[in-house]
């Protein structure tokens, strides 16, 4: 417990796990996949972004949310809304009965736009509107439970009910928001075509930074006093509200934050997917998004990272062989990490591997201290091979660079 | 409403019930300032209870509790706290993720929002305060260790350290030496005579050989009443003070 906390603040390790989480998103993926599956790990890696925020107000702050695609699917429809009014100028909609508006309201014999569509003509507006609606949708839902010291199942109850009733919303209201078939046909961004594959890689690339981007943020809150603020809350709320804090308002600022990092995401899977739609909204993808956290390590920003990868990676594989499985071996991999791994990957590498690791570089140190200095090199050379079980996916990070990465090769 | 006094906490009508249940009824109090009141009373007689009402863990059903002549029964918790009042509960409650430091540190009276917890800094008056109280608390040695290592009588005294960073002007104790050996027992006692020299303390206590070391007055509450209130001595000769409670 207490040297993952210290890794995850940063210091030498942390600055390693990071930097090598950057040498996979930008290096080693970039340079070992062709564009189509380097699309699909950008696709995964925006489900990060809901991951790291989980493992800010679950992990450390103790409140789960069921309800994160709430928040993934409010930032990916801002941003398709904008692309949709985008796509659907005077001229290529000329056949529609009303051209200008979007095909699907068209369909729906709407003849206006409706006005909470206008405002996304703006660029500026809509990048505003990626955070600030899914901000103000968990400030609402955060102040109406915190204040009211709802937690635990509870709260986890209520965010899964608002998911619910969003993706129904959304699919009843096709007229206004396409639906179930969602918001598709998404062609340019300010007039850049993002069907392109040289558009798909610079999607990647940003994709990645803003990723990196986050971890540093939520880094940086981890190692001020309100990271330990938030461990201490989920230790003994009490002590802490009778220290003098109002314990409602720092879940709330958490939660909010979380929602901001997952509707970044959101924004991202919709302009490197191209298109949004309320299957991302609903109660199964923000459960799946809690396994990606609780896989990776619901207390390692970069765990969550990898559990997304690697959830997802194992999903589009089983789901491309055994479809119907797929749901089956979810759910064995989630109660298996709970029971075994509650730290998950993670918390494997931290309480297994580096000790393990440790006693193997000491009992080089020793043999080099003592007689011959080249049996040093050899043992080197085979102590991860010992044991590839374990070596092969976390010999240097915290989760296999290489799994995701090799087998889609 | 009760009118202004001297004392620090004046507690007047106060009741509390659950369900019908009179837990306090109709109880008055006074704590002088600088005074060391020690409440004492067999299982049940709402000694905690009374604690509670106080921080704002329970909320009164009538009557006022007045801290420096301010209300506190319309306080949010953590409002109680910052006008002065520390609570220690009955099991050590401190976080057993953080270090003896960082324990300490977090009850630092400073940065108490969430900006101001994001914007803090370990200043040197932060860092000698910590060092000040853990010298206090005889925990200077055990600063970097993590705190679910230390022993039980050390997490007791680290939660009073950890009230003692806020220098509440009321600090009120549920049963501290409560699972300390004798030799604990005798520096928390020589440890409370000396926080309590700068303020107002309410101590909830069974040990009677420990509350003669410390107690100005002692209070004894029965069933949710004020039974009998004096010096230590009076209180143990008081007939009904031993029926109901010291003679069982």
């Amino acid at each position: 417990m207490k040297t993952l906390y210290q890794n995850v603040f940063g210091g030498r390790s942390g600055m390693l796990s990071l930097g090598l989480l950057a040498a996979v998103i930008f290096i080693v993926l970039p340079l070992g996949l062709d564009i189509f599956r380097l699309n699909l790990v950008g696709k995964y890696l925006t489900y990060a972004f809901v991951a790291v925020g989980l493992v800010l107000c679950w992990g450390y702050g103790g409140v789960l949310s069921l309800g994160q695609g709430i928040f993934f699917g409010l930032g990916g429809y801002c941003m398709a809304m904008f692309l949709k009014l985008e796509a659907s100028d005077p001229e290529s909609t000329s056949i529609q009965s009303t051209p200008g508006i979007p095909d699907f309201m068209d369909w729906n014999q709407i003849t206006e736009l409706p006005w909470f569509w206008e405002p996304f003509q703006s660029f500026t507006f809509t990048l505003f509107a990626i955070l600030l609606v899914p901000v103000l949708l968990a400030f609402i839902i955060g102040f109406a439970m915190f204040k009211r010291r709802v937690g635990g199942v509870y709260f986890a109850i209520v965010t899964q009910a608002v998911a619910l009733i969003l993706s129904v919303l959304i699919i009843g209201q096709q007229g206004l928001t396409g639906g179930v078939n969602g918001i598709t046909d998404l062609k340019t961004l300010l007039g850049w075509d993002i069907r392109t594959d040289s558009a798909k890689y610079i999607l990647y690339f940003i994709n990645g930074g803003l990723l990196i981007a986050c971890i540093l943020f939520a880094r940086f809150l981890l190692s001020s006093k309100l990271g330990k603020l938030l461990l201490a809350m989920r230790d003994k709320e009490e002590r802490v509200r009778f220290s003098g804090y109002n314990v409602a308002d720092f879940k709330l600022f958490t939660f909010c934050i979380a929602a901001a990092f997952s509707a970044i995401g959101g924004a991202m899977f919709t302009l490197q997917v191209g298109f949004m739609s309320p299957s991302f909204v609903g109660i199964v993808p923000s459960i799946e998004m809690v396994i990606y956290a609780a896989v990776g390590g619901r207390m390692s920003l970069v765990g969550a990272v990898y559990g997304a990868l690697l959830v997802n990676y194992g999903k589009t594989v089983f789901s491309e062989t055994f479809p119907e499985l797929w749901l089956y071996c979810m759910a064995a991999l989630f109660i298996g990490v709970v029971m075994l791994a509650p730290n998950g990957l993670a918390g494997v590498w931290e309480s297994k591997l580096k000790p393990w690791l440790q006693r193997v570089k000491a009992r080089r140190a020793e043999r080099v201290s003592a007689p011959a200095p080249a049996a040093a090199e050899p043992s080197l050379k085979e102590a991860p091979a010992q044991t590839p079980e374990h070596s092969a996916p976390r010999r240097d990070g915290k989760v296999p660079p290489g799994t995701a990465a090799q087998p889609i090769n | 409403m009760s009118s202004n006094t001297d004392f620090a906490l004046a507690i007047e009508g106060l009741t509390v019930s659950f369900d019908g249940f009179k837990a306090v009824e109709d109880l008055n109090l006074y704590v002088n300032k600088g005074e060391l009141r020690v409440v004492i009373g067999p299982n049940g007689a709402g000694k905690t209870t009374v604690l509670d009402l106080i921080c704002g863990r329970t909320r009164a059903s009538s009557g006022s509790i007045k801290f420096n002549n301010r209300e506190l029964t319309k306080l949010a918790e953590h409002q109680i706290v910052r006008a002065g009042v520390g609570r220690k509960f009955q099991t050590p409650s401190i976080y057993e993720n953080l270090t003896v430091f960082e324990n300490l540190e977090v009850s630092f009276p400073r940065g108490r929002g969430v900006w101001g917890a994001i914007a803090f800094k370990r200043s040197s008056d932060v860092v000698e305060r910590v060092h000040a109280v853990a010298e206090e608390i005889y925990l200077s040695e055990e600063l970097q260790l993590p705190a679910e290592e230390l022993s039980h009588g050390q997490k007791q005294w680290l939660e009073i350290g950890m009230l003692l960073m806020q220098e509440p002007e009321l600090l009120m104790l549920d049963e501290p030496v409560a699972g300390m050996s004798v030799a604990e027992r005798k520096r928390t006692a020589e440890l409370l005579n000396r926080i309590s020299k700068n303020r107002s303390m309410i101590v909830i206590e069974h040990d009677m050989e420990f509350v003669k070391d410390i107690a100005d007055r002692v209070t004894v509450l029965h069933q949710g009443k004020v039974l009998a209130d004096g010096r230590m001595e009076a209180v143990q000769a008081n007939p009904d003070v031993i029926e109901v409670y010291l003679g069982h």
